[in-house]
């Protein structure tokens, strides 16, 4: 067991790399060949739906998940084969995980207990993380004494006291209700700009993964799909999947193809014809592509029915959402959500026009799904 | 003010009748089934109060005229069984003496055993347990040869210490049951932030697990306390002349008197004998009750 070196740790940073990761867990192939690079003091947070591998590979870095192959390191020491206590991490658990017969103050100070750190120096460290985290008042309360938003600062005061070079969160805010979600989602921002501690974070909302994250890597089948900015992330989604789970209401598809005319390229289909200059393509599609172009609701505007050389709409249903609304049109049997400011509500069953920047939006291939 | 102001009548909370027939009959059930089981016990404590030519009247029914509680005190300290008339204090101390290490080390090992199955999950623990719980069916009058045969050999056949492994052995089963039940229960991830707090193996035992576990615990050890100061059988076979307990001591008073059966010393031995369990029953209903359930409903 290592000599804990209090002093020295604090503030220590670390990053975290998985090399080629193969999971395997009662016979299933939960991850494959997992490459990922997380940077000293980043907070990336691991976003998919469940059953994406994202909690398994999260549990696989603290170390609970026997490796089947590939490696793990934390701080350019290998710790795959290390025991979770050795791997200097910092866990916090969506059920809370508290330890129900100890109080707030026995709760975080355990594991100085056990690595024997002297009385002097758990009590500082445990009252810095209770000032940290507005904890001062409930030391002496026992976990079932405290509300949910409580218990789970008490436990992400438990992985601060440790002084951890990585500090772990699997899902921290599902259990909370909205309100107090939104109010520790601030607090851990306010946390990670404070401590600068490198973050992993397992979370299936997309809203605590934008407002969170330096990196989001999008997961699907136990592979990341993208792993970029938020702002990347939600504007030039690398794929359908992607581009559909991030965003709320999600991003219009409309399916359609690809045509060059005169050295420019139009997007055909039933709804929509769009002039793709200014597209930033990849590579040079081919003519006659089938294709699927995708629009933020944000990114269409409304205009007058003549005034549009893009496409029409019928106006069939208004959502108000009090700065916002969400106006869902019937273009031609395709449906699209248009998102507008609260003053200038058109008229329902009215006739409008539509008008798409080609910046702002997104082309996937028709049969790989993969943007263009 | 409402300007519409109508004097409505609140309605009425329904009378709550207290005796309607179906209250009748299941109150008639009761009191026969509790007439049922108490009757013994209140014809034991009569006639432990007997004389002994109040006791040949054969009137099983009646208050003695005059309660002889000296009987109580001949059956504990001078009633005499074979040779020795000495009555059954010493079994009584034996009991004691075997029952408290007894439970104590079988309700700890079981514990260790429900922790170790529910969170060290190690590769043969399911096919362990299911060995185990295969045990628990087996009736044990099976094992008792092999047992005596291997103590035997071992040379401490009919000692102390044969008594107390043959109790924890046989406690296993329903112990390590009831504690994995309890245990399973708890999320693993509490298992796991104790792991990344550096704890090991007997840490989250003796720290985490046991005292979560005071309710399991509580249950466990009434059910040992009981159902081993009531055993017989191993006491006999097992514990050896000096170590009997006070079970087979009283069965020993019974069995062993010349001349006249002294019905009314040996109810009264009876009574001694059983008023630890009922004691534990009666203090403990609330929580025996609930471990009963806990075994027999999740298992």
């Amino acid at each position: 067991m290592p000599t804990p070196q209090p002093t020295q740790r604090i503030s220590t940073m670390a990053n975290v790399q998985i090399k080629d990761l193969d999971i395997v867990l009662g016979g299933v192939s939960i991850l494959k060949s997992m490459n990922l690079d997380i940077q000293d003091g980043e907070f990336l947070v691991l976003l998919g739906p469940s059953g994406c591998g994202k909690s398994t590979l999260l549990h696989s870095i603290a170390g609970f998940n026997d490796v089947t192959d590939g490696s793990i390191l934390i701080g350019e020491k290998d710790v795959t084969w290390a025991d979770p206590k050795d791997r200097d991490i910092g866990m916090v658990f969506q059920s809370y995980a508290l330890y129900p017969t100890m109080n707030v103050e026995r709760n975080m100070s355990f594991g100085l207990r056990v690595a024997g750190v002297p009385k002097a120096e758990i009590e500082k460290r445990v009252n810095r993380a209770a000032d940290m985290l507005h904890l001062k008042e409930l030391l002496n309360r026992r976990p079932s004494q405290l509300s949910g938003g409580q218990r789970q600062r008490v436990a992400i005061g438990r992985a601060l006291v440790r002084d951890a070079k990585v500090f772990l969160f699997d899902e921290p805010l599902s259990n909370l209700d909205a309100k107090l979600r939104a109010e520790l989602r601030r607090e851990l921002k306010q946390l990670h700009k404070d401590i600068r501690t490198t973050m992993i974070y397992v979370t299936h909302d997309q809203v605590e993964a934008m407002t969170l994250a330096s990196r989001i890597a999008v997961m699907l089948g136990g592979k990341i799909q993208q792993i970029d900015t938020p702002a990347t992330i939600y504007s030039r989604p690398a794929n359908m999947f992607v581009a559909g789970f991030l965003g709320s209401p999600s991003m219009n598809f409309v399916e359609g193809s690809l045509h060059s005319e005169g050295g420019s390229i139009r997007f055909q289909s039933v709804a929509l014809n769009v002039d793709l200059s200014g597209y930033p393509f990849q590579q040079a599609p081919a003519n006659g592509q089938r294709c699927v172009l995708g629009v933020r609701p944000e990114s269409i505007k409304l205009c007058g029915a003549s005034a549009s050389t893009q496409g029409k709409a019928t106006v069939s249903l208004i959502e108000p959402m009090g700065p916002s609304q969400i106006v869902w049109l019937d273009a031609q049997g395709t449906s699209l959500s248009v998102q507008l400011e609260a003053q200038a509500t058109p008229a329902l069953d009215s006739t409008v026009g539509l008008q798409i920047d080609p910046a702002e939006l997104s082309l996937f291939d028709g049969t790989t799904q993969n943007r263009l | 003010m409402n300007a519409t102001t109508q004097t409505s009548v609140p309605a009425r909370r329904p009378k709550r009748t207290l005796l309607t027939p179906a209250r009748i009959g299941i109150y008639a059930f009761l009191l026969s089934v509790s007439a049922f089981f108490l009757l013994p016990l209140y014809v034991m404590v009569v006639t432990s109060l007997k004389t002994a030519p109040e006791v040949r009247q054969a009137m099983l029914f009646a208050w003695p005229a005059n309660p002889q509680f000296s009987n109580w005190a001949e059956a504990w300290s001078s009633a005499c069984i074979a040779l020795q008339c000495n009555g059954i204090q010493g079994g009584f101390w034996n009991s004691v003496r075997i029952v408290i290490p007894a439970t104590a080390l079988s309700v700890f090992l079981g514990a260790l055993n429900g922790y170790a199955l529910s969170f060290w999950r190690s590769k043969w623990g399911d096919i362990l347990f299911g060995i185990m719980m295969l045990g628990a069916f087996v009736p044990f009058q099976v094992m008792i040869y092999p047992l005596v045969a291997w103590f035997r050999l071992g040379g401490f056949y009919n000692t102390y210490w044969s008594i107390l492994i043959v109790h924890c052995i046989f406690g296993m089963p329903l112990m390590t049951l009831l504690f994995r039940n309890y245990y399973v229960a708890v999320p693993q991830e509490l298992f796991k932030a104790a792991r990344i707090d550096g704890g090991g193996f007997w840490r989250i035992f003796l720290q985490l697990m046991l005292p979560m576990a005071t309710p399991m615990l509580i249950v466990a050890t009434i059910l040992q306390l009981t159902g081993i100061w009531n055993d017989y059988l191993f006491g006999l076979i097992f514990a050896g002349q000096d170590n009997y307990p006070m079970t087979v001591q009283l069965n020993n008073l019974v069995g062993s008197t010349f001349g006249e059966r002294r019905y009314h010393i040996d109810m009264a031995a009876t009574i001694l004998t059983s008023i630890v369990p009922l004691a534990v029953y009666f203090f403990s209903g609330r929580w025996f009750v609930r471990g009963i359930a806990a075994g027999a409903v999740k298992g």
